[in-house]
């Protein structure tokens, strides 16, 4: 598939997937690659964590991070707490006040990559989501929300919100995983949580650090103990180890997989490369 | 016993601490180190606040499987000591406290069944951690166990726990909290709300109904709050006390290191040094000081390319943890392989855990 007719399937794509799958990775590869196709593309994170990207040399790229708790402060900030608000949060009743609501902290990140969308801010926005279990959390909460609330300008937030999940020409969800069956298996109860729940369309899996190699020949007279092949012996077992986690992935969840490499010298830009590379190879008509 | 770095800081700590990102481990680390103690003679109770039951799965027990938020014994063959297990419950840990501190059953069913203590007692960010510390240190005073070891959620929030006590005693010392609390002659509801211009915006931003929730709540909870302080003073005595050790898990890729690293910040900032860093799931290596003799059948290329490929993924590792290794030299490091019979299901899962505890463990 041409990589711009694929990320311009929707304007926004949250990453999610558990930790340690290289999710920030996957984020940052895909602002890269939209970069690289001639997209103007964002990138959001909202754990605090260290961005991946550089986009201080890049008109067309921007990055930035928004975590609950400033999300949180801004809101009150616009609703005429600004000069208490640092008191507020020191005194711990910010935490008060997003219990006495509970969700509406990821609610209102979620109305931030909103604005962006709307303001039409970028051609991309990628969303570098919270770990696995948590992202499910923080999509559910809008419809929560939008059930438990009945006036004001939450329920409307929390409208707007569930819109653009609902939205497959807004909004996608791209669940990274690994082909090892820990990750396969949560990988799959998350695909069907988020269809189902929250009815967010998917884009394809990303299966990151496949060694897609054919199995070595071990010439059988060779002796056991040599490393070489020792170290054939290795590669082969994590080769077919990983082709059983990926045939587990493709029978459990029906969904078009984007298969990264395992290239532990990558560098992000290497990985934007491997990633549009994997979306060539996708059949065009995956996406209407 | 042997004197190594692992066994002599389980023989001599209270409490162990593992902290690490999703995915690198942790939870198997922590069982695998309770077994190692439980075999080594100590009482073990192990305790996990992930909520995806992960300590379940790597004990055997399953998904939805019979760890409670009560310890239950794990049988251990030829074990000196026991091996308890639990995963904690946040809500039945926090009804526990309000029981406790509670002066008659009726103030607490009132506290109990207020809707805004249903929310924060599931929902509060740092409640979790709170109640982690809080289970930690009821764990600690239980005379069943000499050793706690605790596996922390995998998020970067793990280890707010630390200053989750003293966040607590900030907030019921407030000036804020003083005046929700204040008692009003003109009753119960929303008194407040009205009088005070702060918790107006508030009601204007979550509703007046759950700021009511709330002003009942902390009204209710009046008279339980010099408890919950000097409770929080106990458990942050615990979470500081010298046989309390903090082991931090990473893998070799540079995501977790990351976090790691990011851990023992937040470990220096509340003046704890970590005893050990685990650089878990590494890539073995395949020495290569073999000797051939000539009239050996030759190794054919792909396999000499695939040796230099490995090796070459094993640097890689060593410098994505040069970072962590450089930066704490002085704390001990220890360094495991892939334990292949953690990754085979069809194997005995306590066996597995004892086969990496005793990687972890045993001189190298």
């Amino acid at each position: 598939m041409d990589p711009r007719r694929f990320l311009s399937a929707s304007r926004v794509f949250i990453v999610a997937g558990k930790g340690g799958v290289g999710k920030s990775t996957v984020a940052a590869a895909l602002v890269t690659a939209a970069r690289r196709v001639g997209m103007t593309a964002i990138l959001v994170e909202t754990d605090g964590k260290p961005l991946l990207v550089d986009p201080s040399h890049d008109e067309g790229l921007s990055a930035r991070t928004i975590t609950p708790a400033d999300a949180l402060s801004e809101y009150l900030d616009g609703s005429g707490l600004g000069r208490i608000s640092r008191r507020l949060v020191t005194s711990g009743i910010v935490d008060v006040v997003a219990s006495a609501s509970p969700g509406i902290d990821h609610l209102l990140v979620l109305g931030k990559v909103k604005q962006l969308e709307r303001s039409g801010a970028a051609d991309v926005i990628v969303v570098d989501g919270p770990a696995a279990g948590h992202a499910l959390t923080m999509l559910r909460t809008p419809r929560a929300l939008g059930e438990s609330v009945v006036v004001g300008p939450i329920r409307q937030q929390a409208h707007d919100v569930l819109e653009m999940l609902n939205d497959e020409t807004r909004c996608q969800v791209v669940i990274v995983t690994l082909p090892e069956p820990t990750p396969v298996n949560e990988s799959v109860e998350t695909a069907f949580s988020l269809e189902e729940d929250i009815g967010v369309k998917l884009a394809p899996i990303i299966v990151n650090r496949l060694d897609a190699n054919d199995l070595l020949d071990i010439p059988a007279e060779l002796d056991a103990n040599l490393p070489e092949v020792r170290a054939a012996h290795f590669r082969n077992d994590r080769i077919a180890g990983q082709r059983r986690a990926v045939a587990e992935l493709e029978r459990r969840l029906p969904l078009p997989r984007l298969s990264l490499p395992l290239d532990i010298t990558a560098t992000i830009d290497d990985h934007a490369e491997h990633l549009l590379a994997a979306i060539e190879r996708l059949p065009g008509e995956t996406t209407p | 016993m042997s004197s190594n770095v692992l066994d002599s800081l389980l023989a001599t700590s209270r409490v162990v601490v593992v902290a690490g990102s999703g995915g690198v481990g942790k939870t198997t680390v922590s069982a695998a180190i309770a077994l190692r103690a439980a075999v080594h003679g100590r009482r073990v109770v192990v305790v996990t606040i992930d909520p995806a039951k992960r300590l379940a799965d790597a004990l055997g027990f399953g998904a939805g499987g019979t760890i409670g938020n009560d310890p239950i014994r794990i049988p251990v063959d030829g074990a000196e000591g026991e091996l308890w297990a639990l995963m904690l419950d946040t809500r039945t840990t926090f009804d526990a406290l309000v029981d406790r501190y509670s002066p008659n059953a009726e103030q607490a069913s009132r506290i109990r069944s207020n809707l805004f203590y249903r929310n924060i007692s599931g929902a509060l960010s740092g409640t979790q951690e709170y109640m982690a510390a809080e289970k930690l240190f009821e764990l600690h005073e239980d005379a069943r166990f000499d050793l706690v070891i605790v596996d922390t959620p995998p998020t970067r929030q793990a280890l707010d726990f630390l200053s989750a006590p003293a966040r607590l005693r900030r907030f019921i010392d407030h000036p804020l909290y003083r005046v929700v609390i204040a008692p009003s002659s003109i009753g119960l509801r929303a008194v407040s709300a009205v009088s005070q211009p702060v918790l107006r915006t508030i009601a204007r931003v979550v509703g007046a109904q759950a700021l009511d929730d709330a002003l009942a709540f902390f009204r209710a909870f009046q008279g339980l709050d010099a408890g919950f302080r000097q409770r929080a003073q106990d458990v942050d005595r615990v979470l500081h006390q010298p046989d309390t050790r903090y082991f931090v898990v990473t893998s070799g890729q540079p995501e977790p290191v990351a976090e790691a690293t990011y851990f023992m910040e937040q470990l220096e900032t509340q003046n704890v040094t970590a005893s050990l860093i685990v650089a878990n799931r590494l890539m073995p290596r395949f020495a290569t000081d073999q000797r051939r003799t000539p009239g050996d059948p030759p190794i054919p290329p792909p396999l000499v390319e695939n040796l230099v490929r490995l090796g070459a993924e094993a640097d890689a590792e060593v410098s994505a943890l040069s970072p962590l290794t450089n930066r704490w030299p002085a704390t001990p490091q220890r360094n495991v392989g892939i334990v292949p019979e953690l990754l085979d299901e069809r194997l005995d899962a306590l066996a597995a855990l004892r086969r990496l505890g005793s990687v972890l463990g045993d001189a190298d």
